[in-house]
């Protein structure tokens, strides 16, 4: 059996209104989930409260990259560029211009949301390996410019400067306000992927002939998913910016956009919280595997692969589907 | 009468084939007309013409005084045409709640709210209701529609093409494939359409499609062969040649 690694499979399982219903057991998941996450900084050394913000940051990018490879069937590979130019612009914002870095935050995510509708105009009339290969074309190109254009970005050497105000200087008083935010963000796609206009994504995922022939503008319902993803791409790579303090071509290139993609395929396509498992399964492998070998690249296309081969549904996905069938 | 869709000189080519070749014809408001004709005469990709999902590469369609020939398919379902497909064509992932919730939403703004919740108006609700209730799907709402019978995804289509309150329904061999007493109940849910709808029926069993339409238009090889009241189908010296006899051949 051969499968198209263009269009991965969504594990979700049983998808009717179970999936909204705040059942008694969601509840108690997200409460202690939640509660666990409020004690990391008392349990925890500072090292790993950073990685636990890393996680949290990078969660609302596979959360956006989820809502186009999982809920309209399109696997975006250039979200590192859209991610990466919020974190160029605010950056370049507040330390080369010397404003405010929340109004950096602003500008950088319009600026991302922008290139994504860009992008979104170019590949959304594309579907399967096409749109793949088209969104990683356009996310070179963003790469391109960050390196090339020297006298804004500083070419290879990034630009440096401390975007964090006095305030959320610690680790944990940051920590807590990332956690705040993305309790908050990811409040918000749960209610966009749930929303009317969400579900007319899983119909363009199943049959978009179906859905023209009921009244529906296919290319416009995905030209708005495509910038709404990229604008929470956007918004995680402003707040990247305020956790990294540095940003250089890396931040936009492609293994970004990789990572992104392993980390909401690793959690399970379609599940949307399932990115929060993806993100911190990776990102442990990162810092446990960069402290062994140089070769990280190498092990990421390795994970790509098994969880392509053995798991195509994720983690969460897999997870569902065990529970779907021990009920029967 | 007047008439809301004239087709003039439809032609559909693909490659060297003429899959519709100069089809006109005329459709009433409310008029129910039944298309018939041999396997490969082009009946679907007549209705794929009016429809919009193949352009027509000459001739035209006009819909209620409108020119739609080069209109998109969503365009043309705006305007209030609506069609169901003769290889099952629905959201095979998707429960039949949300199935049918996308079909009664295509025409509205809802589709649009980025935020809202998941739920229909209790007015559209009821619609949902009453369209299920027709198609014999009351309490299948939870049940996702890859694991309903064939049976019963026939009747989806039928009540996803019904929800909207389409002012032409286009019914693409509704019936094929389904057991003597699925096929009753197609019939039924055709004959308990209002009365002022319009519909074209494409239907390979004459007797289900001859009792239940005003007229028929007859197709073969692209070509419309003949025009006639049901009574005098079978009694056609042409339509016996080409479509009865091949038929009686092939059963
Ligand atoms: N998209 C297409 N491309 C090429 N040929 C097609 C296409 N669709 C239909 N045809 C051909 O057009 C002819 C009419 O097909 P169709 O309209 O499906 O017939 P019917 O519905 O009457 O059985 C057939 O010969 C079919 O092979
Ligand atoms: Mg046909």
């Amino acid at each position: 059996m051969s499968r198209d690694l263009a269009s991965v499979p969504a594990g979700a399982g049983p998808t009717g209104p179970s999936a909204v219903a705040l059942t008694p057991a969601r509840i108690i998941a997200i409460a202690i989930a939640g509660l666990a996450l409020v004690c990391v900084p008392y349990l925890l050394p500072n090292y790993y409260v950073s990685i636990a913000t890393q996680v949290l940051i990078f969660a609302v990018l596979a959360m956006s990259i989820d809502i186009l490879a999982g809920y309209t069937g399109r696997t975006p590979l250039g979200h590192g560029a859209i991610f990466g130019t919020a974190t160029y612009v605010t950056i370049y914002w507040s330390t080369t211009l010397g404003g405010s870095p929340w109004t950096g935050m602003l500008i950088g995510v319009a600026a991302a949301t922008t290139v994504a509708a860009i992008f979104a105009l170019l590949a959304i009339r594309t579907s399967g390996v096409y749109f793949l290969l088209l969104t990683l074309a356009l996310g070179m190109i963003v790469w391109g410019v960050c390196l090339r254009w020297t006298s804004v970005t500083g070419g290879e050497n990034g630009i440096r400067g401390s975007v964090r105000p006095m305030f959320i200087a610690t680790h944990s008083a940051f920590y807590y306000l990332v956690l705040a935010a993305v309790a908050a963000i990811t409040f918000v796609m749960w209610r966009f992927v749930n929303s009317p206009f969400g579900l007319t994504l899983r119909g363009i995922k199943d049959s978009e002939s179906r859905m023209r022939s009921l009244g529906y503008n296919v290319p416009l319902h995905l030209f708005i998913a495509f910038t709404v993803s990229g604008f929470f791409a956007g918004i995680a790579g402003a707040i990247y910016a305020m956790f990294n303090s540095f940003v250089s071509p890396s931040t936009v290139a492609l293994t970004q956009s990789v990572a992104g993609l392993l980390m909401a395929i690793t959690g399970g396509i379609g599940t949307l919280f399932g990115s929060f498992v993806g993100a911190a399964a990776i990102i442990s492998l990162e810092n446990f595997v960069s402290s062994y070998t140089e070769r990280w690249l190498s092990i990421l296309g390795l994970m790509f692969v098994l969880i392509m081969v053995f798991a195509p549904e994720g983690i969460v996905g897999r997870i569902r589907m065990i529970l779907a069938r021990s009920k029967g | 009468m007047t008439k809301q869709l004239i087709l003039d000189n439809v032609t559909v080519q693909f490659g060297g084939l003429k899959a519709v070749d100069g089809v006109s014809t005329a459709i009433a408001m409310g008029e129910r007309r039944a298309i018939i004709g041999p396997n490969g005469a082009g009946k679907t990709t007549l209705f794929n013409a009016i429809t919009g999902v193949v352009m027509a590469t000459a001739g035209k369609v006009v819909f209620e005084g409108e020119d739609v020939t080069r209109s998109p398919v969503h365009a043309r379902a705006a305007k209030g045409m609506s069609r169901t497909f003769q290889i099952t064509n629905l959201f095979p992932n998707l429960s039949v709640r949300d199935n049918m919730r996308l079909a009664i939403r295509g025409l509205s703004r809802a589709k649009f709210s980025l935020l809202g919740r998941p739920e229909l108006t209790a007015a559209d609700d009821a619609e949902v209701e009453r369209a299920l209730g027709l198609s014999r799907l009351v309490g299948r709402s939870d049940t996702l529609v890859k694991e309903l019978s064939y049976g019963e995804q026939r009747q989806l289509e039928m009540a996803m093409a019904l929800v909207a309150r389409p002012r032409i329904l286009l019914l693409d061999e509704p019936a094929a494939g389904l057991s003597p007493a699925e096929r009753v109940i197609v019939a039924d849910i055709i004959r308990s359409l209002p009365r002022d709808l319009t519909m074209i029926i494409i239907e390979h069993d004459m007797d289900l499609a001859l009792g239940l339409v005003d007229w028929v238009t007859v197709l073969n090889n692209g070509h419309l062969l003949v025009e006639a009241a049901p009574a005098d189908i079978r009694g056609n010296k042409a339509v016996q040649d080409v479509y009865l006899g091949k038929a009686r051949r092939h059963a």
